[in-house]
């Protein structure tokens, strides 16, 4: 095992790299989603998140990965439709 | 042998630090800014004791949001997954 190359050779520490990017995306859109899911859902803070919060922020994330996919799809659709020549 | 045995753990160590620390931060920034936003409302020459009562709270009520989101998007991957 040289002592430069170690990811390359290492199996053990590629795979530990790759959860670890893994767990730091999870993580960068869970800030993500509280960013956006804050503005719409959060008005004065106070004591504790009341039910109809808890709920807005829950629906709020459900929602956003909805949009996600049909804006995915639809965009999949439309490229077939214009023969995605243009883009 | 075991000197590249050591490194290799150390180096998880500092990779699973930097992803922690990383994390924090961003916590923080987001923090700040809305709960600025939500309590600094008329930026005066101090913060008065209203503004550090309010500022408290959103800092609690944030991190309840985190979790909240934390859970409720755990839970929407384990559900895709679970299609296939």
């Amino acid at each position: 095992m040289s002592d430069f190359d170690v990811s390359g050779n290492d199996k053990e520490l590629q795979e530990f790299l790759m959860i670890e990017k893994e767990k730091a995306q999870v993580n960068a859109q869970i800030h993500e989603f509280n960013e956006i899911c804050w503005e719409k859902c959060i008005g004065k803070p106070s004591t504790k998140l009341d039910h109809a919060t808890e709920t807005c922020l829950s629906n709020c994330v459900d929602r956003f990965i909805d949009t996600s996919l049909l804006i995915t799809q639809r965009f999949a659709q439309m490229l077939q439709k214009r023969g995605g020549g243009d883009l | 042998m075991a000197m590249a045995n050591v490194d290799k753990g150390e180096l998880m160590e500092q990779v699973k630090q930097q992803v922690a620390v990383a994390n924090a931060q961003e916590l923080l920034t987001q923090m700040t800014q809305k709960c600025f936003k939500k309590c600094v409302n008329k930026p005066g020459t101090s913060l008065d004791s209203s503004e550090q009562k309010c500022i408290s709270m959103c800092m609690d009520r944030f991190m309840d949001s985190w979790n909240l989101i934390s859970r409720t998007y755990g839970q929407r991957l384990r559900r895709e997954q679970s299609k296939f």
